[in-house]
C-alpha cells in the first residue's frame, strides 16, 4: 500500500465509511468524527505512520484534505 | 429566586467566543423580559447549547419561577416529539435555527439567538412550589425518566461547591461539558452565585478554536470526565503553556489511578490544583471531592464529603460499616439530594420523596483517615464518555427495534458490548444504539452469539458474557 491508500484506509476504518466519503470528510460532518472519533483518528494515524504529533496539528487536523498538508509538511509522509 | 444577580451588577456573567457578551446587570435585564413574556409559572423545555442565549434563558427561568426541562439540542426529533407529547410543556426555548421544526408554534420572544415558543399545548400539568428544574440522568436513550430538582437543591450544592472549590468574583471557567448535563450545569450554577466570568463555547478540546478562546480571554478552571483527561493526554496537555489555568475539576467516572496521579503530579508541579470529584444528578450534582492538597497522597479515592453533606456505607445486612476497608453500598444526606424522579406529567405535582438521603448505587470503602474509595456498581449502567447509560435500558431498545432478536449489553465504562444472535442485524443495531444515545459507535462492539447464557429461570447470566469482552 502507498501512503495515501494507507491514509484512506486509516479513515475508512475508523469512521466506518467508504472511500468516496472518506475524501471530502470534515471534522464534525458526520456523527462518528467528533471528539471521541478524533482521538481515535489521531491514534489510528500516528501507529500507521510511526509519528507522534504535536498538539497544534492534531487540533488544526480539521479534514481529509487539510489532514494530507500536516502529514506532508510536518513529518515528511509523501502522498 | 437562586441568584442574587443585583450584586454583581456591571460585571460580566457570559462571554463568548465572538466576543459576545453580557453583564450580570444585562442577565437580570434579560429576566425581566422573559418573565414578562411567560407570564406565569409553568413548564418550558430548554433546548441546550453552550451559547449566551441558552445560559441566559436559563438563568432567567430559574430566577423566575418557570421550570425548564433542560435537554440537549441535538436532541433526535422523534424522541423530543415523545417527550412534548407526555410533559405537554407550555413553552419551548430553543435556537432560532430550529424554529422550523414547530411551524404552527407562536414565537413569544427572541433573544441572543434564542427563540420562545409557545406550543398551544392545553391543560398543563400542577408543578410542586419547590420544583426548579428537571434533568436527564444521562445523555441519553431519550427515556421521559427525569430528576427533579429543587431550588434549595440548587442553591445549597451550589455554595457547597463554591466553598470547597474557594471561588470567588476573579474566575474565568471555559465550559467544556454540555450545560444540559448535571456536570456542566453545577460548574454555572457555582460560579453565577460567586459573581465569576463564563467564558461560554460550543468548541471542544479538539479543536484550535477553543484553545485560542481560552488562551485570549484567560481561562482559569474547565472540569472533565474521565475521558476529557484521556484526550488531553493525547493532546500533550502536559507540555501546553496555559500561565492562566490555576484549576482542574474531574468528575463524572472514575478517573484510571495512573492519570489521577499525572494530573495531581502536574497540578503540584505548575502550583495549580486538580480535584477529583464525585456526584450525581439525583444529588443535584456533587457529593464528594478529594482536596486538591490530598490529590497526590490519596490518589485514587474520591475524598470526602461535600460541605453540608454525610458519607456512610451499608453492608448487605443493612448495618451501617463501622471500620475501614470494608466495602458497602455509598448512602448520601444532605440538603442536594433531590425531591425524586418523574416519569409523566402528574409526577410534576410530586413533592419530595427521598428526604436528603439518597442510596447511590456505587459501593465504596474507606480508608483508615476517612478517604472514600468507589469501589464498584450495584445498578446495571455503564458510564459512556462520562454519560450514564442503563444497560437494561439498551436491552429493551434493541429488542423493540429487532423484532425477535435475542440480545444483551454489558462491559465496562467507555466500551458497551452488545451481544446479539443474529449475524445479519449486527451492523444495525450499532447504528441504532449509537444514534439513540447520541454516542460514538466506537463506544459500542457488537458481539454475535448463538445464544445468550441464561439460567434456568430465563435470566441472562451476565457473567457468562464477560470472557467475550475484547
Amino acid at each position: 500500500m502507498n501512503n495515501l491508500e494507507k491514509y484512506l484506509a486509516v479513515f475508512t476504518e475508523t469512521f466506518g465509511v467508504d472511500e468516496e466519503r472518506a475524501k471530502g470528510l470534515e471534522y464534525q460532518a458526520i456523527q462518528e468524527w467528533d471528539s471521541v472519533g478524533h482521538m481515535g483518528l489521531i491514534a489510528a494515524l500516528e501507529d500507521t505512520f510511526d509519528i507522534m504529533m504535536d498538539t497544534d496539528d492534531i487540533i488544526d487536523f480539521s479534514s481529509f484534505e487539510k489532514g494530507k498538508e500536516i502529514l506532508e509538511g510536518h513529518y515528511g509522509i509523501v502522498f | 429566586m437562586v441568584w442574587d444577580l443585583d450584586k454583581y451588577s456591571s460585571r460580566m456573567a457570559l462571554l463568548d467566543e465572538y466576543g459576545s457578551s453580557l453583564t450580570y446587570c444585562e442577565l437580570v435585564e434579560m429576566g425581566k423580559h422573559i418573565a414578562a413574556a411567560v407570564g406565569e409559572r409553568c413548564l418550558v423545555f430548554a433546548l441546550c447549547e453552550n451559547t449566551l442565549g441558552s445560559i441566559a434563558g436559563y438563568v432567567s427561568f430559574l430566577n423566575a419561577g418557570i421550570v425548564p426541562v433542560l435537554l440537549s439540542a441535538q436532541l433526535e426529533q422523534e424522541l423530543l416529539q415523545n417527550l412534548l407529547a407526555v410533559y405537554k410543556p407550555k413553552y419551548l426555548w430553543l435556537p432560532i435555527g430550529q424554529r422550523e421544526h414547530f411551524q404552527g408554534m407562536e414565537s413569544a420572544f427572541c433573544e441572543y439567538g434564542y427563540c420562545l415558543l409557545r406550543t398551544g399545548y392545553g391543560n398543563e400539568y400542577p408543578l410542586f412550589p419547590e420544583l426548579a428544574l428537571l434533568l436527564t440522568t444521562s445523555g441519553s436513550t431519550g427515556s421521559p425518566k427525569f430528576v427533579r430538582q429543587s431550588y434549595r437543591n440548587i442553591r445549597s450544592n451550589a455554595e457547597s461547591i463554591a466553598e470547597y472549590l474557594e471561588l470567588n468574583e476573579e474566575e474565568r471557567p471555559i465550559t467544556t461539558l454540555p450545560m444540559n448535563y448535571t456536570y456542566g450545569l453545577s460548574i454555572l450554577n457555582s460560579h453565577l452565585l460567586v459573581g465569576a466570568t463564563i467564558l461560554v463555547t460550543d468548541k471542544g478540546l479538539m479543536q484550535r478554536e477553543f484553545w485560542n478562546f481560552f488562551k485570549e480571554q484567560r481561562a482559569t478552571s474547565f472540569g472533565g470526565v474521565p475521558y476529557t483527561y484521556e484526550m488531553l493526554e493525547r493532546l500533550r496537555f502536559f507540555r501546553m503553556d496555559l500561565p492562566s489555568l490555576h484549576t482542574m475539576t474531574q468528575a463524572g467516572g472514575k478517573l484510571t489511578v495512573e492519570l489521577h496521579k499525572k494530573y495531581a503530579e502536574y497540578a503540584a508541579e505548575k502550583g495549580t490544583k486538580f480535584v477529583v470529584m464525585y456526584g450525581q444528578c439525583e444529588a443535584t450534582a456533587r457529593m464528594g471531592y478529594l482536596p486538591a492538597d490530598k490529590a497526590i497522597e490519596k490518589c485514587g479515592s474520591m475524598g470526602i464529603a461535600i460541605p453540608g453533606g454525610k458519607f456512610r456505607l451499608i453492608d448487605e445486612n443493612g448495618e451501617t460499616v463501622e471500620k475501614p476497608l470494608i466495602t458497602g453500598e455509598l448512602v448520601y444526606e444532605g440538603p442536594n439530594v433531590t425531591l425524586g424522579y418523574a416519569e409523566c406529567g402528574e409526577d410534576l405535582a410530586k413533592g419530595d420523596e427521598r428526604h436528603g438521603i439518597l442510596e447511590t448505587g456505587d459501593m465504596a470503602q474507606f480508608d483508615a483517615d476517612g478517604y472514600f474509595y468507589i469501589a464498584g456498581r450495584k445498578k446495571r449502567f455503564l458510564k459512556i464518555y462520562g454519560n450514564r447509560v442503563n444497560l437494561d435500558e439498551v436491552d429493551q431498545l434493541i429488542k423493540g427495534q429487532f423484532n425477535g432478536l435475542d440480545c444483551a449489553s454489558a462491559g465496562v465504562d467507555d466500551h458497551m458490548y452488545l451481544f446479539v444472535t443474529d449475524n445479519a442485524v449486527a451492523d444495525a443495531v450499532k447504528e441504532f444504539i449509537a444514534s439513540k444515545t447520541g454516542l460514538n459507535p466506537a463506544a459500542f462492539k457488537v458481539v454475535v452469539m448463538d445464544k445468550i447464557p441464561k439460567n434456568d429461570a430465563g435470566k441472562t447470566l451476565y457473567g457468562e458474557l464477560e470472557k467475550h469482552y475484547m
